[in-house]
């Protein structure tokens, strides 16, 4: 993969002119809008209008801040094995400012953001990986800022804020109980830009293409959902387009990791997967370029592009299994006894003592 | 709280707690109704075949002669919501695979698409029983709150669980937590609304048959 | 002591048991009990279903026997029984229920309801709310001997009449012998003609019998009216009868609730088993035929039907005998729709038909009884209990039908050879 982080007189050119110069042929280029087209299901013709748009487009500036995270999602989005539809997010964009990536260190990358933010004021893009900490300001800094400040100092100026991965869209594992730093989501702290929240962990690098493709074409973000997510990308459930959803429908169903049905590759569902309940395109889009995704390589869905995935039970028990069902059934079921003696206990008193007060009935007694 | 939050709750801690409620209060309520006791029938029994609790159990499941035309709906509406209740709830592969981890019973289902259809047809029994309530004078006249009430405990558990399954309406996350949350409540309650017929109607059914059964009725 | 509504409630939380609690648990509304009743079948009005004939009572045990109901009363939610409330029930709890126990048969989930309105009547009658029908039945019953005043001089000149027509001497007060038979004063005033069947039939079998002077009369209406206390006194001179006399078997007569009085309730209200069997004369008959010893001449030709007593049949097992014996005599004998375990109440059992002001809704409910004869047209109508019958008059002439009521006792002694 070509290194496209270079200073900014490639910022002023657009996105055609920065495609010619890398030698992406027009066919390839085509290809790559039908493919984005398709992967985000815009309507017939879509395609033609995407290339269009897109060709059209000036390289926006991107400046990218990292938080609490593991640099997982910058490695989705640059480690693929070779050049591939989601290296091409590069040509899209003139990324500015980058931890991981840019060359430029200390006052210099800084001052790199400041000059992107200043140039570009109401333009640039704002891709946030990880989480931020309200713990304690001093639990993640950048030259000595913390991260809430460089955030929204950052974003002040911002046309869109992306939050990548799901320590970004939903706090992630710093924010798994008991949640030490005190770590919330990019969208819980910017109420005044829209954000795109891009959860998975990682996320597949294609969704922050296609993001920022129809943002670059159509002037505005795709549809999102309730949970600020593009819906083209998170409207099913890994469940619903897993392709052994079948066995699940037929009840055949893996019973451990080594058993016929994992080797008949039945469904996961014992065996803790969480693809019913995790939206993402992962059963579609699939990873390493459509190689494969954790359930065709053996292992349930961990749910990771959920909120609170690391705190909603263990990534082996199964969805329909309860906690402790035998021990609090145990449990009640004595206190019900224990209860139901006491009543009984008081009824039979109260029926004696009515029984005692009998007055035997004589025909007078039987008029009021 | 988020939907998989909600549904994890009430997977984990909410399951806990409506069995909980459920197992007290059945044990509670059984303790409260049975242990008032009865008088030993002196007068001297006769014996007959098929007089005694156990056969009327039994006996009272099918309508006795000349019945089922006077009450087509109640008989033929209620068989089919009560064993498509059964069906739904002890043959469909998920929930085989609940009740295994909670009980230690496996035992084989049926096809989803056979489940799906008893799920259809019990919602519109169901519907069926619920238009014959409102239409038949004596039944409309004996309705009250609790009718209605049960009714709907009954029929959402049925109907969020087929929505679930087909992704209707809501995400199928959260379609799936009300679905479950419908099912806790009607474990809370089930013990304290009419709904305990479930477990009373073996016992009235054997207290009928067996004083009739005294008498050489068969009940 | 007079009756009062404390008094009556006290007397339910003495009655209510685990079955009633059962029932009232198991009720899901379902309104079937309704179709099984002749007062809700032939007047539509949906007061007349069975189960909610027991609301009152439904409340006290609520209020009293369940934690919940207890905390909604301690709360102050709960509706209390009113005497207002009773003397409404009054209607529903004994005009409208003949204690026929149809619904207690078809009830889905099991209930025995009539169980439950027989322990409902102990409370109606506590708290003052029975009808001045019944209770004057029961006044002369305790007072006099029998529910419509007859004494011991009047069961003697019948006794004359039939020693007459017959040429058999009654035996009255013999001790030892095998059997003790027992009247009720319909048949001692209207039917003279059973006390004649039943000593045709005991020469022809050769078995010894008596009458009692203390024990003639075998209605019971304490238990109709539903008072253990009252049906006690009653019963207890039928017991007293038969073990003075050292008798096997007493004989119920053809009356329905006398048999359940007797062969159910007696041992339980005296509380302890009997020393003696007790059996409907139709269940003695019968037990002559399969010995053999009855043997009859001739056959009747016309059309004949059998109207099943509540009490005799459903109520008290006694289902087949009627329809071996009736086979014995009719060449033309046909059955009812529902005849047998399914049958229809006459609509004046269980004390109904002393009630006057109870007439009309019981000649409402007869229209269920001319429906089902209307189905098989029969020339004469059989049956075996004198309260049947008399009710059955009633409503045929009612509603103009020309239909001879005979008892089957007396057909059977028809024809036993000279």
């Amino acid at each position: 993969m070509n290194n496209k982080l270079y200073p900014s007189p490639a910022r002023a050119s657009t996105v055609d002119e920065v495609l010619v110069r890398h030698g992406v042929s027009r066919r390839e280029f085509l290809t790559f809008c039908a493919s984005l087209a398709a992967a985000m299901a815009l309507p017939a013709g879509a395609a033609e209008k995407l290339a269009a748009g897109l060709a059209k487009a000036r390289r926006p500036s991107v400046i990218w801040l990292s938080f609490q995270e593991c640099t997982g999602c910058t490695e989705s989005l640059t480690r693929s094995a070779s050049p591939s539809l989601e290296s091409l997010i590069f040509d899209l964009i003139s990324l500015d400012y980058h931890h991981t990536l840019q060359a430029a260190s200390g006052e210099a990358a800084e001052a790199a953001r400041m000059a992107a933010m200043r140039e570009n004021a109401g333009k640039y893009i704002v891709v946030v990986d990880g989480s931020v900490p309200l713990g304690n300001p001093g639990f993640s800094t950048i030259a000595g800022v913390a991260n809430i400040d460089v955030l929204m100092n950052t974003v002040k100026d911002a046309a869109a804020v992306i939050a990548m991965g799901t320590c970004a869209a939903y706090g992630g594992l710093p924010a798994a109980q008991p949640n030490p730093t005190g770590a919330v989501a990019i969208a819980e702290l910017v109420k005044d830009k829209p954000v795109v929240n891009i959860p998975g962990c990682p996320p597949i690098p294609t969704v922050m293409t296609g993001v920022v493709a129809h943002f670059l074409a159509f002037g505005a973000l795709p549809e999102l959902d309730s949970l600020g997510r593009p819906k083209a990308f998170y409207g099913e459930t890994i469940h619903d387009r897993c392709y052994r959803r079948p066995f699940y429908d037929q009840g055949k169903f893996a019973e451990s990791f080594d058993d016929e049905g994992a080797r008949r590759g039945w469904c996961l569902f014992k065996l803790g997967c969480k693809g019913p309940v995790t939206y993402n395109a992962c059963a579609t889009m699939k990873w390493n370029g459509g190689v494969s995704f954790p359930i065709q390589s053996g292992h349930g869905c961990i749910g990771c592009a959920e909120p609170n995935f690391w705190d909603a039970g263990g990534f082996y028990e199964a969805l329909s299994m309860p906690a402790r069902p035998l021990q609090v059934g145990a449990a009640a079921a004595a206190a019900g006894a224990a209860a139901g003696v006491a009543v009984a206990f008081f009824n039979r008193r109260k029926k004696a003592a009515a029984k005692a007060a009998h007055e035997t009935t004589t025909l007078d007694d039987l008029e009021q | 709280m988020n939907s998989l939050q909600l549904l994890t709750w009430a997977r984990g801690p909410g399951l806990d707690t409506a069995l909980a409620v459920f197992v007290l209060g059945v044990l509670w309520r059984l303790f409260e109704i049975y242990s008032l006791g009865r008088k030993q029938d002196l007068s001297a029994p006769r014996h007959a075949p098929g007089a005694s609790g156990w056969a009327t159990v039994l006996r009272r499941s099918l309508p006795p002669p000349g019945m089922l035309p006077t009450s087509p709906v109640s008989y033929i509406g209620g068989y089919v919501f009560h064993v498509g209740l059964a069906v739904v709830v002890f043959l469909f592969a998920p929930h085989i695979a609940l009740l295994t981890s909670l009980l230690g019973l496996a035992w084989p289902g049926l096809p989803s698409q056979v489940v799906d259809m008893v799920t259809v047809v019990t919602l519109a029994a169901m519907i069926a029983v619920l238009a014959d309530r409102l239409a038949k004078p004596a039944k409309r006249f004996l309705s009250t709150f609790g009718d209605w009430f049960t009714w709907t405990l009954t029929f959402l558990p049925v109907l969020t669980g087929w929505l679930a399954v087909h992704h209707l309406l809501l995400p199928y996350t959260l379609m799936l937590a009300i679905h479950v949350l419908s099912v806790e409540l009607l474990l809370v309650l089930l013990p304290f609304t009419k709904l305990f017929h479930a477990f009373t109607a073996f016992g009235s059914r054997w207290f009928n048959g067996t004083v009739n059964g005294h008498k050489g009725v068969a009940v | 002591m007079s009756a009062s509504l404390e008094k009556g409630v006290r007397v339910l939380k003495e009655v209510i048991d685990a079955p009633i609690a059962s029932y009232f648990n198991s009720c899901v509304h379902c309104g079937i009990c309704a179709e099984a009743c002749l007062f809700y079948t032939e007047t539509g009005d949906p007061k007349y279903t069975p189960i909610h004939k027991l609301e009152p009572m439904r409340r006290i045990y609520e209020q009293e026997y369940t934690l919940l109901g207890r905390l909604k009363k301690w709360a102050g939610l709960a509706k209390a029984v009113t005497d207002n409330e009773l003397a409404e029930w009054q209607e529903l709890v004994y005009n409208s229920c003949t204690l026929c126990g149809r619904c207690s048969v078809v009830c889905p989930v099991g209930n025995d309801i009539v169980y439950m309105v027989r322990k409902m009547r102990e409370g109606m009658s506590a708290s003052g709310h029975s009808p001045e029908g019944i209770q004057g039945a029961v006044k002369r019953t305790v007072t006099i001997g029998s529910p419509m005043g007859v004494k011991l001089p009047a069961v003697k000149a019948q006794m004359k009449h039939v020693q007459a027509d017959t040429g058999i001497e009654i035996p009255l007060d013999q001790e030892g012998v095998e059997y003790l038979v027992t009247l009720s004063s319909m048949e001692i005033m209207n039917f003279p003609e059973y006390l004649g069947a039943i000593a045709r039939i005991m020469r022809h079998v050769g078995k010894t019998w008596t009458l009692s002077s203390e024990a003639f009369e075998a209605t019971n209406a304490g238990m109709q009216i539903g008072n253990s206390d009252l049906a006690r006194v009653i019963v207890s001179r039928i017991v007293a009868g038969a073990e003075k006399l050292k008798v096997k078997t007493v004989i119920s007569p053809e009356c329905g609730h006398a048999y359940t009085a007797l062969r159910w309730e007696g041992a339980n209200l005296v509380g302890r088993p009997f020393t003696f069997k007790v059996q409907h004369i139709v269940e003695v008959l019968e037990e002559f035929r399969a010995a053999g010893l009855l043997k009859l001449d001739g056959m009747e030709t016309d059309r004949l039907t059998f109207h099943d007593p509540c009490q005799l049949g459903r109520r008290g097992g006694v289902l087949q005998p009627q329809r071996n014996l009736m086979k014995m005599v009719a060449k033309n004998f046909v059955e009812m729709p529902d005849a047998g375990f399914m049958n229809w109440c006459c609509g004046g059992g269980g004390g109904a038909s002393t009630i006057e002001e109870g007439e009309p809704l019981r000649l409402e409910a007869f229209k269920r009884k001319r429906k089902q004869l209307d189905a098989v047209k029969p020339d004469r109508l059989v049956t075996a209990c004198a309260n049947c019958r008399i009710v059955l008059e009633e409503g045929l002439e009612h509603y103009n039908m020309d239909l001879p009521v005979i008892g089957l006792t007396e057909t059977i002694a028809e024809h036993i050879p000279d």
